[in-house]
């Protein structure tokens, strides 16, 4: 009988934080969890990077952060337009704070190759 | 107006019992559960408390008239029944703010639970609840960087940080302690810790375990494109090693260390703290001991005072219980004192057991560490109740993994990020807990794995201490 072992070898994996351990998000889903942003009452802010620099603490804005911003279409369409205009960078999305300065919620939306 | 020295004995109430007294912003208020020896009457007991707990003595001395002593003397203003218990009683008492010296709670605990619990008219007594003055917060340090900055040094957004302790606790020598880390860290978790009782014994001394653990850090960063850390345990047998260690660390680059703040004690945590802020590194507090102090229902000190007790000392992450694992822990009373970590302002409320409204002015928040007995399957429950300014901690629940560390490691991380992600698209995590778990394992083996092999592991013991209610 040949051998088999039950132990599976666990490959590492290079992520970008928060969601980085889940399979990419459909449209969707991405839509419920900028609703939960907004919702929440912070700010939308999209930001971006090349992909070799990724774990500097700044990213760039994409413009600037979209204070007040309650249209769920207007972020989704800032998104995509900060995607076409760097298509090899990665792009995240935060819900910021003001009220503790930091951020509610961030995560990748686009991964830049 | 002078008084007359009249020496003998009074009655404690009739100095410390001032029913009418309604107490001041910069007073420090103080709520015990007293339980007297039988025949004691209820307000001779409590005031026998404010008086041993402040100016008092047994005997009327003549010194005392050399001072204002209404000026400084501790006063019971209130006395409540308990719910459900006959034998005790609440008795609030005000402390004027002169009592204690600036920024030291050394002093307030060695005068509120001093030498007055050893006092022959009570049975038992428990310090539950103080309301600290603003006045009193802004002469303390507190955290030395709070939730705001530890997110923003380790670039940790939208969700509880992840970590576990090294097992086992004891007898790994430096190199293989490092290993541990470094299968934790590179498997997704954001921290590991040393256990508390790792110091520097003979298997592996300190400094071998830093540098090897600084060697994990620095592979497991490089590897994974997140950012890492190891609670570095810098308990010490002086507080000039405890700073010699801590400043090993901070050399290394390494961005947290750790302190034992019961065991250790408050004025070696206050030293650690301060030294924190002054060198940018973040501080991990573990609470070895609490349990002989806060488990027993009517004697010693609630936990919930022991929590805001270390807000004012400082530190960035304490050990709060789980609610769910092997350790004690009522929910409502959990939520009561994490708010107390957490809040800038906390209202009076019984059902969770908080006795008093607390102002915690500018006050930086500390992190609830949910740590002992945890696995995947608690994930949701977990989430739910310490939200994201938390930091889940599976010791067994990593290791235990039949692929090992890594492996446990990423089945955490998916299940934690299931849960997030499910929460914020409005699911009840709680309810559908068993759906979203299940969900997340078709995309990760190693989770599918995890929900197997703990799947029949509860803890389901009874609370010992549970907070006073009509039953």
């Amino acid at each position: 009988m040949p051998f088999q072992s039950t132990v599976g070898d666990y490959q590492t994996v290079a992520t970008l934080e928060t969601f980085g351990f889940l399979p990419p998000m459909t449209q969707d889903e991405i839509y419920d969890q900028i609703a939960y942003i907004i919702a929440q009452g912070w700010s939308p802010l999209v930001e971006h990077v090349h992909p070799s620099n990724s774990m500097a603490i700044y990213w760039s804005y994409w413009k600037l952060p979209f204070f007040g911003e309650k249209d769920l279409n207007v972020v989704v369409s800032e998104l995509e337009a900060c995607h076409r205009a760097y298509p090899d960078h990665h792009v995240r999305i935060v819900g910021y704070d003001a009220y503790t300065q930091s951020q509610g919620s961030c995560f990748v939306v686009f991964e830049g190759r | 107006m002078s008084k007359k020295y009249d020496a003998g004995v009074k009655e404690y109430r009739d100095t410390y019992w001032t029913p009418d007294y309604v107490p001041l912003d910069t007073d420090l208020l103080a709520c015990f559960k007293c339980t007297g020896q039988e025949g004691v009457p209820k307000e001779e007991v409590a005031a026998a408390v404010a008086a041993e707990s402040s100016t008092g003595t047994w005997s009327t001395v003549w010194s005392e008239l050399l001072t204002d002593l209404d000026f400084y003397k501790g006063r019971c203003y209130r006395i409540e029944d308990v719910p459900g218990d006959k034998e005790s009683f609440y008795a609030f008492i005000a402390y004027p703010l002169d009592l204690f010296e600036e920024g030291s709670i050394t002093n307030v605990l060695t005068s509120l639970v001093g030498n007055v619990f050893g006092f022959k008219a009570l049975r038992h007594l428990r310090l539950e609840d103080i309301r600290f003055p603003m006045a009193f917060i802004k002469s303390c340090y507190g955290p030395p960087n709070g939730i705001q900055v530890e997110r923003d040094r380790m670039n940790k957004y939208g969700r509880p940080l992840l970590g576990c302790t090294i097992k086992p606790k004891l007898g790994l020598s430096g190199k293989n302690y490092g290993r541990v880390v470094y299968e934790c860290l590179r498997g997704g978790l954001d921290f590991t810790k040393d256990d508390e009782n790792i110091n520097s014994q003979p298997f592996q001394r300190w400094q071998n375990r830093f540098e090897f653990v600084a060697e994990a850090i620095k592979l497991s960063e490089q590897e994974t494109g997140e950012r890492k850390g190891h609670y570095l345990n810098v308990t010490a047998n002086t507080p000039e090693e405890m700073y010699e260690r801590a400043e090993f660390a901070k050399e290394l680059g390494m961005p947290i260390v750790m302190h034992d703040f019961i065991t250790g004690g408050f004025t070696a945590n206050t030293g650690l703290s301060k030294w924190c802020r002054k060198n940018g590194m973040l501080l991990h507090i573990h609470r070895a001991m609490h349990a002989v102090i806060d488990r027993h229902p009517k004697h010693g000190i609630h936990f919930r005072v022991l929590a805001k007790c270390l807000r004012l000392s400082g530190g960035d992450q304490l050990h709060t219980g789980t609610v769910v694992g092997k350790l004690e822990g009522d929910r409502q009373t959990t939520l009561g004192y994490i708010d107390q970590l957490r809040e800038s302002f906390v209202p009076e409320d019984r059902s969770r057991g908080n006795f008093f409204d607390q102002d915690w002015g500018s006050m930086p928040g500390v992190f609830a560490v949910a740590s002992g007995g945890i696995h995947v399957w608690h994930m949701p429950a977990l989430v739910a109740i310490f939200g994201d300014d938390s930091v889940l901690q599976f010791g067994g629940g990593t290791h235990g993994h039949p692929w090992g560390s890594a492996a446990g490691a990423a089945a955490n991380r998916v299940a934690l990020e299931a849960c997030v992600k499910a929460r914020n698209a409005g699911r009840e995590i709680e309810k559908e807990s068993r759906d979203i778990l299940m969900e997340a394992a078709k995309h990760s083996p190693e989770l599918a794995i995890a929900l197997e092999t703990w799947k029949e592991i509860k803890f389901e013991f009874d609370t010992v201490d549970k907070l006073d209610v009509q039953n």
